[in-house]
């Protein structure tokens, strides 16, 4: 059996352990906000925050969330929006939006330890982040925009 | 479809009881406004109990909630926001008390198949018709309960008001009077004048942007019935190919996996027919995905095995050299040719591509009784019913397409193979079932965008202007999807971005050879526009650079005078009205010169390494210019600094729309001239996922891209697609003006541009 921390909440798990994380997050507790998108850890849509950090959920198994705290984009937000959200609303940065809940999570975990991002620091943190629709020059302009929020 | 139907309420339900009561008591998690409970026209409850029913698309209830329908898909390109808007401006409504409803499949509506980049330019009168229906009826209503002439009425937003004696009614509180008049007639009413427009021109975010970006968005993906089953497929490695034999028992002993389904091939053409292959129902996605792994399937695979990415470019290229089909031909090329002088030719190639949306493809459906409920990010909700309905043998009536949002779509998501896999598999299974493609699915089984090969030939006057001009055209036509043996370019393909070359040249012929696919050919965000912009742009320049003057003039002058192109130069002209679209190279010119100006086309000096390139290209009837500065550093990478583009869309519903989407399709024009690329080695795609088929991430994006929309009152154009065409061309002609190489193959990546 698995213990793990969900969005707060005290969860188990008595599956595959080698089943990962990201299908557990939506098949089993249905918090689909976190998106599959290529399986491998490629292209970023399934981010989430283990233990504070950005992972990949599609590349991280329930062995390796054992006993961690796990927050998706759907608790990101202690109270309403979290800043970041505010700016991407405030930016218009989502096309097709499918693979805005891994930027956000990602943009989060990035702003978490580096306060003022240079655009080197933007891209090298983001590039693990695909986005088909090519909304990256807001994302760049939103993520901006957060920190000065935050700062 | 008529644009108005006389919808009262009574009619309304009448029509809803007579489509046989299948009230759908179905919810969809997450829950959401989106996908709530709905009866049978895909309306919600709030919707049919609201008391004006002015149109089709429109319901106004006492509490002054306004309904409108969005009948076309969400891709990221905002139709769900920018045609609601549109029925919200001609009312007068407040677009804050405007709740959307996303319109199930149904002929009714019209088209709803989301591509071509024509959601708004088809749209746009039928949306004011609509919305100043509603409004009309409001003000007869209060018009006649005060006592009043019409005329002295007049519309603030969500209010009727007759200024001359102060009074004033919300649209709620005369919902229910103006319910017991007559629906008007078109001519009777009165369309706003641009000058009034409240929304359109102005335009409003995605109705969705919150939900965007907290993850309660209801994709495709995150569709869900009670008692539902997941499904992976494994498909036919090569098109055309047929099961031998697979291992039924293994996949079993996979946790959670509970049947093992074969899946018939396709009946010739394949259409938008499954592949067929092996199915894995399981519990849960993961376990479908691990079930499959343990197939362990035998293939025929069929002719198509001979496929091989290489020998086929260059038998294309070969193709390319002989005489073809003969498309245009204005005075005499050929006699203009053996009078020899400065000759120049050109061959060039681009690859297949994959659309790659982010969201792969995936579709729930839950077949019962004959009939079936899908719920599936489609662009063509009435293709989903009619090949649904043909694979199980129901009418399309029986089949109920309910659109999620889609997690982008490029043209994939109008071809509906994986909503009659999930069909298929809920008749079989007798329950719910959700087939989702893994990206390998995505990537090997996708249909296509088009290899193509081009030959160019123009022979040079003496003022370095081209006195004659021959192109050719060879590629597998999406044709191939829905008959056999269909090797020559449709009029559809032919006309993006080919035969309505617009260049000023006395002798000019266009032709089209031949060449038979092996992979599912479809269409792709700008379709042929890629390959063809990507030659005729590439190889103006060449002929500038062979005639020793300026690009940006040469250009223009192979533009040519303003004027007005003939009909039949540009036909079939995106099945446009020709004289409302028609094709004016002013706008052309204008743009070409706007993106100059903004990018400082010869007025700035750029640095070591660095090029501007310049293209021009009408596509979807929007006119379009990009100037791209580019640097190619000594070890051969190519970094993009700056994008210009300009744009003429003409009306324009939405401008933080269009400057989104010729924002993405700078990154996606980025994607198809620097890396992506698809090739088959013995019938089998060589890309599986990312690694691989390789996008534009954020590092390698261009820095910056500006947008420059010029004002126009012409009848709204495209705004999707048209973006993406002119960007590989700029970007080769400013790798070009940096080096001095020629990029005639996509993508740039195969050719070494280091020192």
């Amino acid at each position: 059996m698995i213990h793990l921390k969900v969005n707060g909440s005290d969860r188990s798990f008595d599956g595959d352990p080698e089943m990962p994380l990201l299908w557990y997050l939506r098949d089993e507790l249905g918090l689909t906000g976190t998106k599959f998108g290529c399986g491998m850890g490629l292209c970023g849509a399934c981010t989430v925050h283990l233990n504070g950090k950005a992972v990949r959920s599609c590349s991280t198994s329930m062995d390796d969330a054992a006993g961690k705290n796990v927050v998706t984009i759907e608790a990101i937000a202690a109270h309403g929006l979290h800043p970041v959200q505010e700016a991407w609303i405030e930016t218009n940065v989502p096309q097709c939006g499918y693979c805005q809940s891994g930027q956000i999570m990602q943009a989060v975990a990035l702003l978490n330890s580096n306060k003022k991002p240079t655009d080197h620091d933007i891209d090298q943190v983001m590039s693990g982040n695909i986005c088909r629709c090519g909304t990256y020059q807001r994302i760049r302009a939103a993520i901006k925009s957060a920190a000065k929020e935050t700062a | 479809m008529s644009a108005i139907e006389n919808v009262s309420r009574r009619g309304f339900l009448k029509g809803v009881l007579s489509t046989g009561a299948f009230v759908l008591s179905l919810k969809v998690v997450p829950q959401s406004a989106w996908a709530a409970e709905t009866n049978s026209n895909g309306t919600s409850a709030a919707f049919d109990a609201a008391v004006l029913h002015p149109d089709l698309f429109l319901a106004i209830n006492t509490d002054g909630t306004v309904y409108i329908i969005a009948h076309r898909s969400e891709m990221g390109t905002t139709s769900r926001t920018s045609l609601p808007l549109i029925v919200a401006d001609e009312l007068d409504a407040d677009w804050k008390r405007v709740k959307l409803e996303q319109a199930i499949g149904d002929e009714r509506y019209g088209s709803q198949d989301t591509d071509g980049s024509h959601s708004v330019r088809d749209f746009f009168e039928t949306m004011r018709v609509a919305g100043a229906t509603g409004r009309l009826m409001l003000v007869r209503a209060a018009a006649q309960q005060w006592g009043v002439p019409e005329a002295e009425c007049t519309t603030e937003p969500h209010a009727v008001v007759h200024k001359t004696s102060n009074r004033r009614a919300e649209y709620g509180q005369l919902a229910s009077a103006a319910a017991k008049l007559p629906v008007p007639k078109k001519e009777e009413l009165q369309l706003k004048r641009p000058s009034q427009w409240r929304y359109i021109g102005k335009g409003m975010p995605s109705y969705d942007l919150e939900a965007l970006c907290t993850g309660k968005a209801v994709f495709g993906m995150d569709a869900k019935l009670d008692g539902m089953l997941y499904a992976s497929i494994e498909h036919p490695p090569v098109l055309g190919g047929k099961v031998k034999s697979y291992d039924d028992k293994s996949p079993l002993q996979v946790r959670g996996v509970r049947q093992v389904i074969p899946i018939d091939p396709f009946t010739p053409p394949h259409l938008f027919q499954p592949l067929g292959g092996v199915a894995v129902i399981a519990d849960n996605t993961w376990a479908a995905f691990q079930g499959r792994k343990k197939l362990n399937v035998s293939w025929d695979n069929g002719a198509n095995a001979s496929y091989n990415s290489d020998e086929y470019r260059k038998h294309l290229r070969e193709t390319a050299h002989k005489p073809g089909k003969v498309i245009r031909d204005i005075g005499n090329a050929d006699a203009e040719f053996a009078k020899g002088g400065k000759v120049i030719e050109a061959d060039y190639y681009a690859p297949h591509l994959a659309h790659a949306s982010m969201e792969p493809p995936v579709a729930l459906a839950d077949y019962r009784d004959g009939e079936v409920v899908l719920w599936a990010p489609t662009q063509n909700p009435q293709q989903v019913q009619d090949s649904v309905g043909k694979a199980l043998g129901i009418p399309k009536e029986k089949v109920i397409c309910h659109v999620t949002l889609l997690g982008g779509g490029f043209g994939r998501k109008s071809k509906p193979d994986y909503c009659v896999e999930a069909a298929i598999l809920s008749k079989k299974t007798g329950r719910p079932v959700k087939v989702v493609w893994k990206r390998e699915d995505d990537i090997q089984f996708d249909y296509f965008h088009s290899v193509a090969a081009m030959y160019m030939k123009a022979a040079l006057g003496s003022d370095g202007k081209p006195t004659a001009w021959l192109q050719r055209t060879v590629f597998p036509p999406i044709g191939s999807t829905f008959a056999l043996n269909n090797t020559y370019g449709g009029d559809g393909e032919l006309g993006l971005g080919f035969s309505d070359i617009p260049f000023d040249v006395p002798n000019l012929r266009v032709e089209n050879g031949p060449a038979e696919n092996h992979v599912r050919i479809g269409w792709l965000r700008s379709v042929a526009n890629i390959y063809h912009t990507f030659a005729v742009q590439s190889f103006a320049n060449e002929l500038a650079h062979a005639a020793n003057q300026d690009s940006l003039e040469y250009l223009l002058a192979l533009i040519g005078p303003d004027r007005v192109l003939p009909k039949e130069r540009v036909a079939p002209n995106y099945g446009a009205d020709y004289g409302q679209y028609p094709f004016d190279t002013a706008r052309l010119r204008r743009v070409t010169e706007l993106a100059a100006e903004k990018a400082g086309w010869g007025k700035r000096k750029l640095g070591k390494g660095y090029g501007m390139g310049v293209a021009a290209h009408r596509s979807f009837l929007t006119y379009v210019a990009t100037v791209v500065e580019a640097e190619v550093t000594p070890t051969g990478n190519v970094v993009v600094h700056e994008v210009n583009t300009a744009v003429d869309a003409g009306t324009v519903v939405n401008p933080e729309t269009l400057r989104s989407q010729f924002e993405g399709a700078a990154v996606f024009g980025n994607s198809l001239a620097m890396f992506s690329e698809i090739t088959a080695k013995n019938g089998v795609i060589e890309q599986t996922n990312f690694h691989e088929y390789l996008v534009t991430r954020m590092n390698q994006a261009p820095k910056k891209t500006n947008i420059h929309i010029v004002e126009s009152s012409a009848p709204a154009a495209g705004v999707g697609e048209p973006g993406v065409p002119p960007f590989a061309p700029a970007l080769c002609n400013a790798i070009f003006a940096a080096t001095g190489k020629r990029i005639r193959e996509l993508p740039i990546s195969k050719t070494n541009l280091g020192a």
